[in-house]
Order: structure tokens, then C-alpha cells, then sequence
């Protein structure tokens, strides 16, 4: 019998922020996207406002003065930091663990004979009190019913934050799956939940019991999958290595609109150059790179232009220099002049591992090895001295385009000039 | 009718003589004393095989068939000579964040602000090392969060009382009323002065 446990903070960046800032505890807090655009974290008195995942900080003004909401820029820096010690506490609680995102982890507790509500709530405690960041654990035989235990834990205080499915009989359980909504099962989006809905499934209880045959012909075998997974049956096996990643993506919105080529240079050299050290940490090179400019779809008035080129390269490499190269070769040819630029971004594809790699016939290995080398002692160096150190002058020196973040708090964690302060 | 014809007369006849050496020879000159020596050796390797070498022992370097060596810590290249008497006794350099934090997930660094615990060596600018994970007890100095605000203080907790302790006569004792509400944040477990 496999048992998995889903361990998940609660309004992750806004418990992040408040650890260090008390505060913020009991009033109601977003977090804003960069650029302080959108609503990307809620506390629960947001939450119980109204206030919808992804709502537009201009949109919630006349709430925000009505209510006093507190508005942060979003800090990645301290949720990343705060993420690593909450992983690495947790880690301790089982031989196997999958990180799945910054601020949930599953845990595998197979063979744990032990009561495992009381197990997850010394995990709980743990974890708060080591690290200040409150969670809610979920248990089930499958990863699906995990996660669904996570958000019953998570919404329903008579579970007092942790719910273990496996302590309920049969009925109950359906019970309990009859009540919950067929949305919130892992999986299933907005278009899946209205297709679900023309067949008569509304409830999770309805598509656990649901032909799994009938859900294979009518959307996919990761759907039947999920059947499967919602009966008890465990179809995903735990991650414990992330997999390399086949894209990686560095793309901003500006702090003001862009309009001419030498500030699109300078941005797309810095995304390629963050894109690039992502890549060398992995250590895996790209085969093309992808670069794209686009206007503001929400200022309807301007005119809109959005392009995109993907560049092939002729030997797959994680060189900045060859990358950015590329890159701003492509940035000229789909530029336009005369359009206020909002966003633009590099993607780095056909990514491999660079111990595969395979040379084109007119390499130049030697060079190719003193770039490895020189690669090596710029991300060593910016690792040492902090991010962007050093530089390619091409990413410039003024950077009129980047974030807005008006209302960010100190990187407590991070640096030494930032540490909080106690009285 | 073919004709053969005869070009040559006389010459060696093919097989005939005496039966050839297994090997060409040489005449050579060696001490009378020797003489007995060498001819034993010499009739012992026609009746024995030749000592030979197995193929796989000619692969093998005899470098590549140690293992692959680790790095030392630190260590004196040998030399043909007197070895360093200090190689026994070496150690890994001091390493702050070992000897300084206990749990590291559950470990933060404060900065002080103000005088209100000068008679415990703190002072206003000090760094404070707090550990989260250490359960807070009686007498301890710990960062506490009251009123929205951190705080270091001593903390009391004897019978029923529970009460945060300022070290310096201008700053009174923060005793929990009601409604009001404290959280112990951490242990403080070192301060780090500059000087």
C-alpha cells in the first residue's frame, strides 16, 4: 500500500512576509506580481474579501482603501530562501521527497506504522516553529488524494490542518468526496470541469465513480489516470529528482514602456544572461533560442505588435556570449520602431545535457574550451560577489526598463545589510 | 614434344646436407670459467618454454590499476627526505556557521535596535543569532513579537507569570495583558559585536 503525504504552506509569500514583519499578522495582505501588476498571493482576510487569484492591484483600489490592504512587492528572494529551509525541515520527515513547487512537497510514507495524523502534525509544528511558516499536510494513498486530503485540511478547520483519507472508511469517505467540487481535484481545469459538467460529473465522488472508459475516450488517459489515482490506486510515482529542464524562460514586464532597440537590447541580453546561468547550473546547453517583444494588450488604443523568432544554433552551447548573440541577431530582425514595448523575453530550447553534446564537424574545440572556462569564472565570480557582478555591457548600465517594485521588503535572509530588526 | 632445356650444372641439391640450426648462430668467446654455466642455461631453454608475459597484465598500465585517489584535506607533498611532523595533527580550518549554528534551517540573524538589553552585553547595532528551533525556557534571552513589533528580552516564566524582562532600568518589563498577545519568535544564542 503506498501512503503519500502533501505538505503545502499556507499563502505562502504572505506567510513568508510575515515572519518578519508581525505586523502583518491578522490584517489583510497581497503580494503583487512584478511590475506590482497582479494579486499572486492572498491572506485569508483577502481571501474572505472577495479578491480573486491574479486580480489587478488598480482593480482592488476602492477595496484596498475601504479595507486597508496592505500591498507587498513580491520578495522573491526571501520566499526562495524561506522555500529551502521549509524543504530541508521537511525532508527529515521521510527517506523520499518530492519538491513540486516552492511551497509544496510531497512526502512518501510508505511502511510508516505509526498514527500519521499525529505524524503530520509534529511535521506541522515543525515546520513552524523552525521556520515560522504555517502548513497544512494532506495523506492518501495516491499523490491526487493527497492533494485533495491538502485542500479538505486546508478549508475545513474540524480537520485542524491535517487530514489523513486513509482514517476514513469507505462511506465516509465518499461522503466526504460528494461535498467537495470536481475543480478541485489535481488536474482538472476550467475547460476539464465544464466538459465534466455536460456528462453529469460535479463532484469528486461522482468522478471516482465514474466509467474510467468513458473518461479515457472522452478526454485522455492522464484523466483516466486521475480516476484511478481518486479510487485509491496510486498511477504517479514520487519525483525525487527534478527532471532537467526542456525550456527555460527569462521574461519581464517593464517598469514603463520601451521604444527604442537599445533599451530591448539591453533587456533581452540580461534575460539571456540569467537564461544562460540557469542553463550552465543544470549543466545542459540549448540547440536554439527563442526571443519575443510584445505591446500591452490592456492598452487597447496603441497599436499592438507582438513577434516572436526562434534562432537555431549551430552547435548546441550555454555560452552567453553566443547566446546573447543570437539573441539580439533575432531582436532586430522582429523589431518595429513606433510601438511602446511592454514585455519581452528569451526562451532557450532543444535542451541537452552538455556531457552529450555533440559538435558540428567545424567546432572549434579549443576555443570551445576556454568559453567553458570563462563561462565558469563569471558565474563564479557573480556567485561570490553577488548577482551581476559582471556583466556583458550590452545588458546596460542605466536599465530605464526594469521592474517596478515599489513596495518590496528587505531581504531579510540574503543579505547582511537587510537583516530585520529588533528592538 | 616440349624440349626442355638445361641451363645449369651442378650446384646444391635441394634436402640435401646436414639438417639447419632451429636459429642462425654465432661464434663467441667466453671465460674458461663460465663455460659449463652457459651451456647448462642454453640447453635449459631449448627443453623448457619461455617465461611469458599474460595479455592481460600487458594491458594494464600498472598506474591505471590503483584506484582513484582522493584528495587529502591538506597534506605536505612528500618529498624524499624528513616528512613534516605536523601532518598528523592536520585539521579542518574553523568553519563559522558549524561552530556557531545548531540547526541551520531554523537559524536567523536580527540586527539590534536601541539599549534595552545593555546589561546583558547587548548592544544597539549588535547582531543577535536566533534559533527558532530551541524551545524557549526561563532565564533565556529571546526575540519575541508583541504588538507587531521584535523585541529581545529576558524571558520569565515562573509560576503563572509569564513576563518579557528588560536589562536596563530605563525600559520596564512587558507583562501580558489581556487581549494582548506574545509569540516567542526564538532563542537568541549568540551576539556578534563589532569592535
Amino acid at each position: 500500500m503506498t501512503t503519500f503525504a502533501l505538505i503545502d504552506g499556507n499563502n505562502f509569500y504572505v506567510s513568508c512576509e510575515r515572519v518578519f514583519n508581525p505586523k502583518l499578522e491578522g490584517k489583510p495582505v497581497v503580494v503583487l506580481s512584478n511590475n506590482d501588476g497582479c494579486a499572486v498571493a492572498r491572506s485569508l482576510e483577502v481571501k474572505a474579501l472577495g479578491v480573486k487569484m491574479g486580480t489587478p492591484w488598480f482593480q482592488m483600489q476602492d477595496l484596498a482603501r475601504k479595507h486597508g490592504i496592505i500591498a507587498l512587492s513580491s520578495n522573491y528572494t526571501l520566499y526562495a530562501d524561506l522555500s529551502n529551509r521549509m524543504m530541508s525541515v521537511l525532508g527529515t520527515f521521510s527517506p523520499h521527497q518530492e519538491v513540486y513547487s516552492i511551497d509544496e512537497c510531497f512526502l512518501a510514507l510508505d511502511g510508516f506504522n505509526i498514527d500519521l495524523t499525529a505524524y503530520g502534525q509534529v511535521i506541522r509544528q515543525r515546520v513552524h516553529r523552525w521556520t515560522g511558516i504555517p502548513v497544512c499536510v494532506g495523506i492518501g494513498p495516491s499523490k491526487t488524494l493527497a492533494k485533495l486530503a491538502n485542500h479538505i485540511a486546508k478549508k475545513r478547520p474540524e480537520w485542524k490542518s491535517v487530514c489523513d483519507l486513509g482514517t476514513l472508511s469507505e462511506q465516509d469517505l465518499n461522503t466526504l468526496l460528494d461535498s467537495i467540487e470536481v475543480g478541485e481535484v489535481w488536474g482538472v481545469g476550467s475547460r476539464i470541469r465544464e466538459k465534466l459538467a455536460t456528462l453529469q460529473i460535479h463532484t469528486v465522488l461522482a468522478l471516482k465513480q465514474a466509467d474510467s472508459g468513458l473518461i479515457r475516450r472522452q478526454f485522455s488517459v492522464v484523466m483516466e489516470r486521475t480516476v484511478m489515482e481518486l479510487r485509491g490506486i496510486s498511477c504517479l510515482a514520487l519525483e525525487e529528482v527534478a527532471p532537467a529542464k526542456q525550456q527555460i524562460m527569462c521574461s519581464r514586464s517593464f517598469g514603463a514602456p520601451v521604444m527604442l532597440l537599445t533599451e530591448l537590447r539591453e533587456a533581452v541580453t540580461s534575460y539571456a544572461t540569467r537564461a544562460a546561468e540557469k542553463l550552465r547550473r543544470q549543466s545542459s546547453v540549448a540547440g536554439a533560442v527563442h526571443v519575443f517583444i510584445s505591446t500591452s494588450p490592456f492598452r487597447e488604443k496603441n497599436p499592438q505588435y507582438s513577434q516572436g523568432l526562434t534562432i537555431p544554433l549551430p552547435d548546441a552551447t550555454s555560452d552567453t556570449l553566443k547566446l546573447v548573440k543570437a539573441v539580439l541577431w533575432g531582436l532586430k530582425h522582429i523589431y518595429r520602431p513606433g510601438y511602446r514595448y511592454v514585455k519581452a523575453g528569451v526562451m532557450l530550447m532543444d535542451i541537452a545535457p552538455a556531457a552529450t553534446q555533440q559538435n558540428s564537424l567545424f567546432a572549434d574545440e579549443v576555443a570551445e574550451e576556454s568559453t567553458v572556462q570563462l563561462m565558469q569564472t563569471m558565474d563564479m565570480i557573480n556567485r561570490k560577489m553577488g548577482k551581476d557582478s559582471i556583466f556583458l555591457a550590452s545588458a546596460g548600465i542605466r536599465k530605464h526598463w526594469q521592474m517596478k517594485r515599489g513596495n518590496k521588503s528587505p531581504s531579510y535572509t540574503t543579505n547582511w545589510d537587510e537583516l530585520a530588526e529588533v528592538r | 614434344m616440349l624440349t626442355m632445356k638445361q641451363e645449369k650444372w651442378g650446384g646444391p641439391r635441394p634436402g640435401a646436407g646436414r639438417k639447419p640450426a632451429s636459429e642462425p648462430t654465432v661464434t663467441i668467446r667466453v671465460p674458461v670459467s663460465h663455460k659449463e654455466t652457459l651451456v647448462a642455461l642454453v640447453q635449459r631453454m631449448k627443453t623448457s618454454p619461455p617465461v611469458r608475459i599474460p595479455d592481460w597484465l600487458e594491458m594494464l598500465p600498472l598506474a591505471e590499476q590503483t584506484p582513484p585517489r582522493t584528495i587529502p584535506l591538506m597534506s605536505h607533498s612528500v618529498r624524499a627526505g624528513f616528512p613534516s611532523p605536523a601532518d598528523d595533527y592536520v585539521e579542518k580550518r574553523i568553519d563559522l556557521n558549524e561552530e556557531l549554528i545548531q540547526h541551520r534551517e531554523a537559524t536567523f540573524f536580527l540586527r539590534v535596535r536601541g539599549h534595552s538589553m545593555v546589561g546583558a552585553g547587548i548592544d544597539d547595532g549588535d547582531e543577535l543569532i536566533v534559533d527558532r528551533a530551541i524551545k524557549p525556557e526561563h532565564g533565556r534571552i529571546v526575540v519575541a513579537a508583541v504588538d507587531g513589533e521584535l523585541t529581545v528580552k529576558r524571558f520569565y516564566q515562573r509560576g503563572g507569570a509569564v513576563k518579557l524582562v528588560a536589562e536596563s532600568p530605563e525600559f520596564p518589563d512587558i507583562e501580558l495583558k489581556d487581549g494582548q498577545e506574545m509569540v516567542i519568535w526564538g532563542v537568541v544564542t549568540k551576539i556578534i559585536k563589532s569592535v
